[in-house]
């Protein structure tokens, strides 16, 4: 039998891999629901790619120096996203479009820049993260931001929620729209440069978005469905964790994978809208 | 609420990418006004709202606004999936007094009870999805309810709702009106307008009428709007142009009624739009 707790237990380097995934999966879910529910899943996936270049570049300038790559990461992101805005507002392309050119740009931009200097390990670690070698500094970081995004995400709830909802009301009631808007912008910035130091880039995105689409099919309300999501994010984990150890798998994609089958399960069984629901024609009710 | 002052709009004109929607008009609505906004679909009646309530800048002329506005929009606006309570959605009204922070316990009641008050008590849990149109129209109500402002503009509001439910709604707008606050309504309904509303805009873009609505909603004047509606193509160009040529002494000209003029000029202009456009 084996125990899924025992690598844990047994090594420091596994139990600083929870912490820092446990750290992630408190502050990055809720962010990835309010992005599932202001419909910009993809905006995420954009600025997660931009965090590349800017780590890049950091790292061609400091060597593997945490400080740097994360700074760089943050500006990278945030230009991407503004950059992906002021297309949008000031030409024909649609905001979808405008991102996925800018992420194509920033992943080629990236790998090209860890190319310049590093090996291919360097660029494995840009990539997929090195979860099994998180170190203190990291750590910090990665506590710091579990920190930040709860606190942040309280003080802007109420008027987040009324401008995803009716934005138009908002405006029409307060000026607080614009700085709330970027506030959030700045949220999914700061997780996924912590996601990066994780996961890596192209898995950072997974940890956010994954828990929070499947956590919408547990919960109706959206205090239940950000619950759901931290959840599913712990539980997705250790499992994966657990796994990558046990069956010597890599251990990014491991989690994140965990996390994609408890998304498919959610979309099979959820009791909001899941498929196994609707198949079943349940007995209406009398009123 | 703050003291009853006027609404005055002087040579407003509002509009999209220049083109004016709503045109040279003048005009004071007083506190305690129960006004109908009537005239036929681009007429600019939602311009004028819009424009009342700052959501879209003024082309010309300026309006003079006399305190806090609630508005409420044509309701597609609203995304209706998210996972919110007819409760919050309500509790929205509530904004300017209590802001990003301070806490929804102390005003539940009130809350409650303008959800009664439209008729919705025991849905506060709901989810804002699962309303019929009525239902939400009556959850959107209660939020100008609690907003509690001294002036009012609904954009028509009884636009696909049951008889019932307008019946209901229509009796919160008279209770308004009977606590001396301005409604300001776009309507279509003209039977609706002639029964409940006292006073009335008819638009045409340009003003048709203004005043106490008998006065206001008679054949001519229909005719007139519907007249003046039909020609709206072609007398954008000119205007355009004439916007074109600079910040320009040729307004008066054109806000003066002189259909022979804007015909022979309406041609050339309209085409030099369009291959700007």
């Amino acid at each position: 039998m084996i125990d899924p707790l025992a690598p844990f237990v047994e090594f420091g380097f596994m139990r600083r891999a929870l912490a820092g995934c446990l750290a992630l999966s408190v502050s990055a879910p809720p962010v990835g629901v309010f992005l599932m529910l202001r419909r910009m899943s993809l905006m995420s996936d954009a600025m997660s790619h931009a965090v590349l270049p800017g780590a890049a570049a950091g790292f061609l300038v400091a060597g593997l120096s945490l400080p740097a790559m994360t700074l760089g990461g943050l500006v990278a992101g945030l230009v991407v996203a503004l950059l992906a805005g002021a297309v949008t507002r000031t030409t024909v392309l649609r905001e979808d479009a405008s991102l996925a050119a800018f992420y194509l740009i920033s992943l080629a931009g990236g790998v090209l820049l860890v190319s310049l200097r590093g090996s291919q390990v360097d660029l494995m670690h840009f990539l997929f993260g090195s979860v099994l070698a998180l170190d203190d500094p990291t750590l910090a970081l990665l506590g710091g931001i579990a920190t930040v995004t709860p606190v942040a995400l309280a003080l802007i709830y109420r008027p987040l929620v009324m401008e995803c909802v009716d934005p138009v009301f908002l405006r029409s009631v307060s000026r607080v729209g614009g700085p709330v808007h970027f506030t959030f912008l700045g949220l999914v910035v700061i997780n996924l440069v912590g996601g990066f130091q994780a996961l890596g880039t192209l898995l950072a995105v997974g940890l956010m978005l994954l828990p929070a689409v499947a956590a919408r099919f547990w919960a109706r309300d959206l205090g239940m469905t950000m619950a759901a999501a931290v959840l599913i994010a712990a539980l997705a984990s250790v499992v994966g964790l657990s796994l990558s150890y046990q069956f010597d798998l890599p251990s990014g994609p491991a989690i994140v994978l965990t996390a994609g089958a408890f998304y498919l399960a959610s979309m099979l069984a959820g009791p909001q809208g899941g498929l196994l629901r609707r198949l079943v024609r349940s007995r209406h009710l009398e009123a | 609420m703050s003291d009853p002052r006027p609404i005055r709009l002087h040579g407003l004109t509002l509009g999209y990418d220049r083109h004016p929607a709503v045109h040279h008009l003048d005009g004071i609505i007083h506190p305690g006004d129960l006004l109908a906004l009537a005239g036929p679909n681009g007429a600019g009646k939602s311009t004028l709202l819009k424009g009342l309530t700052g959501e879209i800048p003024v082309l010309d002329g300026r309006i003079e606004v006399g305190g806090d506005i609630a508005y409420l929009p044509q309701a597609d606006a609203i995304d209706r999936s998210f996972p919110l309570s007819v409760m919050d959605l309500a509790a929205m009204g509530l904004w300017r007094r209590l802001g990003p922070w301070r806490g929804l316990r102390r005003t539940e009641p009130a809350i409650r009870a303008a959800l009664a008050t439209v008729g919705l008590s025991g849905f506060e849990a709901r989810p804002i999805g699962t309303l019929s149109g009525g239902q939400f129209r009556r959850a959107l109500f209660a939020r100008l309810i609690l907003q509690d402002c001294r002036t009012i503009l609904l954009d028509e509001p009884f636009t696909a709702i049951d008889a019932r439910t307008t019946e209901d709604l229509l009796g919160l707008v008279r209770a308004w009106h009977g606590e001396g606050r301005t409604v300001v309504a776009a309507l279509h309904d003209f039977g609706q307008i002639r029964a409940h509303f006292p006073k009335t805009i008819l638009l045409a873009r340009e003003p048709v009428a203004w005043g106490p609505t008998a006065q206001v909603l008679t054949a001519d004047n229909l005719a007139r709007a519907r007249l003046l509606s039909e020609a709206w193509d072609e007398e954008a160009g000119i205007c355009d142009g004439a916007r074109h040529a600079g910040p320009s002494p040729l307004d008066g000209l054109v806000s003066a009624p002189a259909p022979a003029h804007r015909h022979s000029h309406g041609h050339p202009h309209h085409h030099d739009h369009e291959d700007a456009a």
